[in-house]
């Protein structure tokens, strides 16, 4: 970050910006995820506008749904646990800001540019599991009990099918840092073919496929929503939770919506990058400043193009029961990504 | 999945889970979940107790009641041209329906019948209020499921027919059209012609919801084999309508009993399915919504020209007698059973709501099943808290 | 052909549907800014013409909830002809109707004798509280304007 202003700025400097930075990277995808494909698509599908009175188009809608969560009142049941009650959304919440410091959006636009950042990514993926758990328990409600049950085993059962399809990419590209799997992918050669780089969805589709379906559990989204399931366990974890507390459980939940679909763009699509032989670049070195400015759109456009992808089958499908979703997971999902990553493996090593 | 074979054995589990001292290595403690009163699936103000193990219930008791409105009593004192607008209130999604058999039943004991021309739009507008009541359920199933878009799609379509209702009666959800000896007033024109485009248009609605959640492989693999529903035990707990044409039961009331409506007169067919389970309730929902378009197509060409009223006096006294008559109504057998002292109200009426009868087969149906099953089982067998409660 | 899988025809179902609201606009109305026309016959509110009415009570009797309050007086009016006796009509001093009871029946229209009760699509009189629901006979009277014509019957429907 520092370098994108070309000038030395200290060290409490960097870390508002980064601070500020991260704030925007956690809240604009949302806010964009939100407007966009809840109101506006989610509407569209079922032959309505959605919102139109706040703003043009109603474009300020989820301001004044902000406005109208931060002014309730924040209630916590009679028999909770309050302080870990409280606690909650917020760890949810921290999930999601640690995930977006390993994003990379341009050659220098990154927040951290850690050797192992998949792993990192992955690892603090999973701390939003804790966070839905302690709602779940603390809230002393049976509903929110047994959603908070279904989160974690869900949320556990899907992460293994994430970091092996995951595993897949890192075998391809060689590397567990960002910045090395998308100049892998913009650098390299679909059959001697140049001009499109090799963006790992053509040579990884299973594994893409794997990592979709299982950011769609990790998210609680349907077909996997049955942490939530409005319909048995009235809002599962959820259900006791009231105005900015409900607010930041909203937040973290479409925040982490488009922070997955930009690690899998990241590490599917090519992340920031544009194929370097457009421009003949051969390294990360020859890369020009613009890209700065440029990547972080680029991010953008994919990371919508994802999330389309996972709100339209959202809307579209009914949801799995609870044990149909283990078996899912671990009888097709996790044999697949394993049988990918010994091929991968076996390609890597032969080729 | 643990099926166990009666209901003995059940009461006796569950005294077993609550006392848990005597046996405490392997016994888990069992939670009571109360699905209801306020529950997003319970279409309003329906109770299940359920006894849980982990998420299996281990029994399940439905407990109604909550929206009782007394109607039965509130009949015997009002009128006769009253209680139609009373009773519209009992299945408010098919309420027209709701007025047919109890009209039906004071014409049967003033020995009058309504003109040709009368029974025909009154067969034509029960049949109307049966796909305005099921295509609510098609698009509610998906909800029940989490596929929010069926629901929109349902209210869109359904709207249509509403409108026509709206049209003809002048009530969207409570027609109070019908009356002793005929209907209210004749159609107004241009209503037959709109008809037809609606029942194009309900029509695509089927194949529409067909396409988005009945071909839905994980729609199939949460409905097929769940909550099976034998046909001895359909009968025993006297279940009606399409829950019990699901199990294989070929009984259909607008068929197998003479009424004077105007069934006969269109060429349709009673569908039946093998499998007693889920999916096959809300197949043979869906066919017999088509099956209702056809009948409302076949209808509109033959309205006989006419009078709408037979001659009735203007103030209506009912001779003294009893009377049942029970109808196919969207959520099954309905029937009233009117008694009249030779009053201007009944003296007495018991109705026979289908939903009553529908859920009494929950405690049977619901044991060993999952959590999200209570529910899938719950939107299939297709209850309406007022026709429940009455 | 082989067969499509159900999953990807519900994706096409909402795709299509998406494109649909796109192209031909939606299906709902922005309520306030654009309204429905309900049909003729629609029981939006019950409007009174006053001249009509005789204080002759049948349609506070035969209402299920009772929630019409009628209160009349008996009074001499001039003769119709000159010399003749004067006669003895009904005054109308009062007559409510109790919205927020009122369950929409048409019962009371359709026994009026003396074509005094009429229905009127109207449906914006919708009150902040509970009790502004009861109008009275000034209110039902301005709502005879919005009263439109009895529709023309279906072919084959005989007129009474």
């Amino acid at each position: 970050m520092s370098a994108v202003l070309a000038v030395e700025v200290p060290y409490w400097g960097q870390s508002l910006l980064r601070v500020l930075g991260g704030l925007v990277a956690v809240l604009l995808p949302a806010g964009t995820i939100v407007y966009l494909f809840l109101f506006k698509m989610m509407s569209f599908m079922q032959s309505r506008l959605g919102p139109m009175e706040a703003g043009p188009y109603g474009s300020l809608q989820l301001v004044a749904e902000v406005g109208k969560w931060m002014q309730k009142e924040d209630l916590a049941p009679e028999n909770a646990d309050r302080t870990i009650f409280k606690m909650a959304p917020l760890v949810v919440l921290v999930s999601t800001f640690l995930l977006v410091a390993v994003i990379p959006f341009g050659p220098d636009a990154y927040f951290t540019n850690f050797a192992v950042g998949v792993f990192f990514g992955l690892a603090v993926s999973s701390i939003s599991v804790l966070g839905i758990l302690i709602a779940g328990w603390a809230s002393a409600n049976k509903y929110s009990l047994l959603g908070g049950l279904r989160a974690a085993g869900q949320l556990i059962a899907y992460e293994l099918p994430l970091v092996l399809a995951t595993l897949g990419v890192v075998i391809q590209a060689e590397s567990m840092n960002f910045q090395e799997i998308v100049v892998a992918q913009n650098t390299g050669a679909i059959f001697g073919f140049e001009w499109l780089g090799n963006p790992f969805i053509f040579t990884q589709f299973i594994g893409f496929l794997i990592f979709m379906i299982a950011v769609q559990a990790e998210l609680t989204q349907a077909p996997f929503d049955m942490p939530i399931a409005e319909s048995e366990l009235v809002s599962g974890y959820m259900t006791e939770y009231s105005g900015f507390r409900f607010l930041i459980f909203f937040i973290a939940e479409f925040a982490t919506a488009g922070i997955f679909a930009l690690i899998a763009s990241l590490l599917f699509l090519g992340g920031w990058g544009v194929p370097f032989v457009w421009f003949d670049w051969n390294s990360l070195d020859d890369v020009s400043w613009w890209m700065n400015l440029v990547g972080p759109l680029i991010m953008l456009t994919k990371m919508l193009l994802l999330t389309f992808i996972i709100m339209w089958v959202r809307f579209s499908y009914p949801r799995f029961r609870e044990d149909q979703l283990q078996t899912f997971a671990w009888k097709v999902l996790i044999p697949l990504s394993l049988a990918n990553i010994g091929i991968t493996a076996i390609l890597k090593v032969a080729v | 999945m643990t099926m166990l074979s009666d209901r003995q054995q059940l009461s006796y589990i569950a005294s077993q889970a609550a006392d848990a001292r005597l046996n405490v290595e392997l016994e888990t403690e069992g939670m009571t979940l109360n699905i209801g009163p306020q529950h997003p699936a319970t279409h309003g103000t329906l109770r299940i107790i359920c006894r849980l193990d982990g998420e299996q219930v281990v029994w399940a008791e439905p407990s109604a009641g909550y929206m009782h409105r007394g109607y039965e009593k509130l009949t015997e004192v009002r009128t006769f041209p009253q209680v139609t607008t009373l009773i519209n209130r009992i299945d408010w999604l098919g309420s027209f329906a709701n007025e047919v058999p109890f009209i039906l039943a004071a014409e049967k004991l003033m020995e009058i019948e309504a003109p040709p021309r009368a029974q025909v739009i009154r067969t034509i507008l029960f049949e109307l209020s049966r796909i305005a009541n099921v295509s609510l359920f098609l698009g509610d199933l998906g909800v029940q499921m989490g596929a929010i878009t069926p629901v929109f799609l349902a209210f869109r379509d359904r709207e249509y027919v509403l409108n026509l209702i709206e049209g003809a009666t002048g009530g969207r959800f409570h027609p109070n059209f019908d009356r002793i000896g005929g209907l209210k007033d004749d159609l107004p024109k241009g209503w037959i012609d709109e008809t037809r485009q609606v029942m194009i248009k309900l029509q695509q609605f089927c194949d529409t919801i067909e396409d988005l959640l009945f071909g839905n492989e994980i729609f199939q693999s949460r409905m097929r084999g769940i909550g099976i529903i034998p046909a001895d035990i359909a009968k025993s707990y006297g279940l009606s309508g399409a829950n019990l044409r699901a199990s294989g039961i070929d009984y259909d009331l607008r068929r197998d009993q003479e009424l004077p409506m105007a069934w006969d007169k269109a060429d349709w067919r009673v569908w039946t399915h093998p499998d007693g389970d889920s999916f096959a309730r809300c197949w043979v929902r869906l066919q017999e919504t088509r099956e209702s378009c056809k009948i409302v197509e076949q209808l509109l060409d033959q309205i006989p020209a006419g009078p709408i009223m037979t001659k009735v006096p203007r103030i209506i006294k009912v001779p003294e007698g009893e009377a049942w008559v029970a109808t196919e109504n969207p959520l099954g057998e309905m029937g009233y059973y009117v008694v009249s002292k030779g009053d201007l109200g009944p003296f007495r009426v018991k109705i026979r709501s289908a939903s009553f009868n529908n859920i009494s087969v929950v405690p049977w149906a619901l044991k060993g099943v999952y959590v999200p099953d209570v529910i899938t089982i719950l939107a299939s067998l297709y209850f309406i808290l007022g026709d429940i409660d009455r | 052909m082989p067969k499509v899988p159900g999953l990807i025809k519900g994706l096409g179902v909402t795709l299509g549907t998406l494109g649909k609201t796109v192209t031909e606009g939606a299906a709902t109305v922005q309520y306030p800014h654009e309204k429905e026309a309900p049909p003729v016959r629609a029981r939006g509110v019950i409007a009174l013409h006053e001249g009509n009415c005789t204080a002759c009570m049948l349609c506070a009797r035969s209402c299920p909830d009772w929630c019409i309050y009628i209160e009349g007086h008996k009074q001499l009016a001039p003769p119709r002809r000159a010399g003749g006796k004067p006669r003895q009509v009904n005054h109308l001093d009062r007559f409510d109707i109790d919205y927020a009871l009122c369950m929409y029946c048409g019962i009371c229209v359709e026994v009026c004798p003396f074509d005094a009760l009429f229905w009127s699509p109207e449906y914006e009189y919708s009150e902040p509280r509970i009790a502004d629901l009861l109008h009275d006979k000034d209110k039902l009277g301005e709502w005879m304007e919005t009263v439109p014509e009895a529709p023309a019957l279906e072919a084959g429907a005989q007129s009474k």
